[in-house]
């Protein structure tokens, strides 16, 4: 049963690291959804024996206020994940928008955004999403918009990239001469044609998404305190150095839901041809 | 928003759109990040002498410098973020005598076109302002603060390279073979793992528990630091005949660099792998194969040679990366350097600081590209100058 379904999948699929990496996100998803039914105790609640190792009744022990890590663990998911993926996409249509206007029309549509893009990237990646994350003030949402900031321009630079490639092609300029409107011509003819790398990039970036994030609320820019979020409870970690259970259970959770999501990523981008994958791992380098 | 389809235009208009355009907007990020010399870049050094090439970089490095100048500015001034709340203390900043002072004394009162200018004509004569938190000039503060890293970043990268390189190179020659797919999870642990919480867990394991590496800070605590001359404590102390205090700085420089290579190692791995397969499967090394070559000259002087200048320019990437990148591990291990400065400049909104970080950072980053273009030219003969 298991063999023939795994069978079913394009061979790309079937190679081990993608299995693990699709099942490990996946059981992240579920966790995702099912926090509250999978969590032994309220995350927030400090009515638990203080600084507990890990055993019975607590599997990850508790922290330093007395709640319990593994209910917190289970719920920082709600937060890592989503914000992750939905991180990605406002990347994807932002990015995604402004190369492809940049690719499509050239001239000074190009010439601008492509500046710009020149321009975040100029700049150190991390200390710029501290300087907005700090301007901004502390929170979740602006250490989102942060990142957003520094993320969108390799999502800008490979539309681009793809869309001037398919911009002279036959089939789009005979839609254009059937007289499609560039919209439309965008949307039906290019749109498909370039969905496939960049969602490949987009998987690639999830794990860079959440590592980023992340580190912004480990140093304190963005969960605010009482939340269960995976940075900042390593953060609370580095407080209590002798109690090793407080820091790296939310750090195994990080490192867990990156992996899968590298796993997949990597995986696809196998999957894609050689040039379209050159571009995209190019661009992965970047981020860094 | 006419239609480019017109055939005159067509494939030559793109074709130039693409090289020209990336050859001349901004040289560097796009060859970066195609990550292998563009032919505009060749043509461009066979028909100019190095001087060309040169003025050209400088010219750069200018645009470059306005640029992170600009973006910091209008960041950190569109934002609601107040520097005067964010460094005066609760009760001064009810005192609109003090704000306003602390205001006239940053300049924070002019107009902001007029900030803009009195900053860039400060920074012509050396003079990045003052930094509103040490109040002390923001080029002292980074004098301390750069060598610390660039000791931190340089040691990582070394190990990095060498270590990544090593890995990529039997993961090639190994494809597909479960040494390719163990060094292959290897590296990609290297890429997922926080390094924060990296730094944690070594720190925990090979300080507090094992007792194996000194704890944060550069030097063992009574020790002073050795006589400045580079500003990187192991080169001083050596320079000085200190050996303690070499071996101390060492010691502590160990664990932090260490965790710093977990990114670097990964990223080199794929990308020496995926060079150096490219190579292999070149006609001119399986010409020097098919002559009986013996296996260790094909592969350092035919396959190494031609693969390292990609992994070169990510190495410079990563170096680059490094420098800004440290501040998560430099809060666990309390080393004094450019990341924790540019934590506490971004956090307390001190422009002065942040600009200079931006712009310390951004000429390491060309310094280094520099250096990646002139290594080009030794490693592969194809692109030097004619």
């Amino acid at each position: 049963m298991k063999f023939s379904l795994l069978r079913r999948l394009p061979p790309a699929w079937r190679r081990p690291l993608a299995v693990t990496g699709g099942l490990v996100a996946l059981i992240w998803l579920v966790i995702v959804v099912a926090a509250p039914l999978l969590a032994p105790h309220d995350p927030l609640a400090q009515n638990l024996p203080r600084l507990t190792g890990p055993g019975a009744g607590h599997w990850f022990g508790t922290d330093e206020l007395g709640r319990d890590v593994l209910s917190r663990v289970l719920y920082g998911a709600r937060v890592s994940i989503p914000l992750a993926l939905l991180l990605v996409a406002m990347s994807l249509l932002v990015g995604g928008v402004l190369g492809a206007c940049a690719g499509f029309f050239g001239r000074w549509v190009d010439e601008t955004v492509m500046r710009i893009a020149d321009l975040v990237f100029a700049f150190p990646t991390v200390i710029l999403a501290m300087v907005v994350a700090a301007a901004l003030g502390a929170s979740l949402q602006n250490a989102v918009l942060a990142v957003l900031v520094v993320s969108w321009p390799s999502y800008a630079r490979v539309t681009r990239g793809l869309v001037m490639g398919l911009r002279n092609r036959e089939f789009v300029l005979s839609g254009r001469l059937l007289g499609f409107s560039a919209w439309r011509s965008l949307r039906v003819d290019i749109l498909p044609n370039v969905l496939g790398p960049l969602l490949v990039l987009a998987t690639l970036d999830i794990g860079t998404a959440t590592l980023l994030l992340s580190g912004l609320s480990f140093l304190g820019l963005g969960a605010k305190p009482p939340t269960a979020e995976w940075g900042a409870m390593v953060a609370d970690g580095t407080q209590q150095f002798d109690k090793w259970w407080i820091g790296v259970f939310p750090g195994l959770a990080i490192l867990t839901v990156v992996l899968a999501f590298n796993f997949l990523g990597d995986t696809l981008r196998d999957a894609l041809d050689p040039g379209t994958a050159r571009t995209i791992g190019a661009e992965k380098e970047r981020v860094g | 928003m006419s239609p480019r389809w017109a055939p005159s235009k067509g494939t030559g208009g793109k074709g130039a759109g693409v090289e020209g355009g990336e050859g001349a907007g901004s040289g560097d990020g796009d060859r970066l990040v195609t990550a292998r010399p563009l032919p505009g870049r060749r043509r461009l050094l066979a028909r100019h002498p190095l001087a060309r090439f040169l003025l050209r970089r400088t010219a750069t490095a200018i645009l470059l410098a306005l640029g992170v100048t600009l973006v910091t500015f209008v960041l950190t001034n569109l934002v609601p973020g107040d520097p005067a709340a964010a460094n005066l203390g609760q009760r001064a900043i009810g005192d609109p005598a003090i704000v306003a002072q602390f205001r006239h004394h940053y300049g924070l009162d002019k107009p902001l076109p007029v900030q803009y200018v009195t900053y860039l004509g400060n920074l012509l004569h050396g003079d990045l302002g003052e930094s509103q938190q040490s109040h002390q000039s923001v080029l002292t503060d980074l004098s301390t603060a750069v060598p610390a890293t660039l000791e931190l970043a340089g040691a990582a990268i070394v190990v990095s390279l060498i270590v990544g390189v090593a890995f990529g190179v039997v993961a090639a020659l190994h494809r597909d073979r479960l040494t390719d797919q163990l060094l292959r999870v290897i590296s990609l642990l290297g890429v997922s793992v926080p390094t924060f919480w990296l730094a944690l867990l070594a720190f925990y394991i090979f300080f507090y528990r094992l007792g194996w590496a000194p704890g944060s800070g550069r030097l063992d605590p009574g020790m002073t630091a050795p006589p400045h001359v580079t500003g990187l404590y192991t080169v001083d102390a050596a320079l000085a005949g200190q050996w303690p205090v070499f071996w101390s700085a060492v010691g502590h420089l160990a664990l932090p660099a260490l965790v710093l290579t977990a990114y670097t190692v990964g990223l080199l791995t794929r990308f020496t792998r995926s060079a150096v397969l490219e190579v292999l499967n070149q006609d001119y090394v399986r010409a020097a194969r098919a002559k009986g070559l013996p296996a260790r000259t094909v592969l350092f002087q035919y396959v190494l040679r031609a693969a390292l200048v990609p992994v070169i320019t990510v190495a410079g990437l990563a170096f680059g990366a490094l420098l800004s990148g440290t501040v998560l591990v430099e809060s666990i291990f309390a080393w004094p350097g450019l990341g924790a400065y540019a934590y506490r400049s971004a956090t307390t909104l001190d422009l002065p600081a942040v600009m200079g970080v931006g712009l310390v950072v951004g000429l390491v980053y060309l310094t280094v590209n520099l250096a990646v273009d002139v290594l080009y030219g030794v490693i592969d003969p194809r692109v030097r100058v004619q």
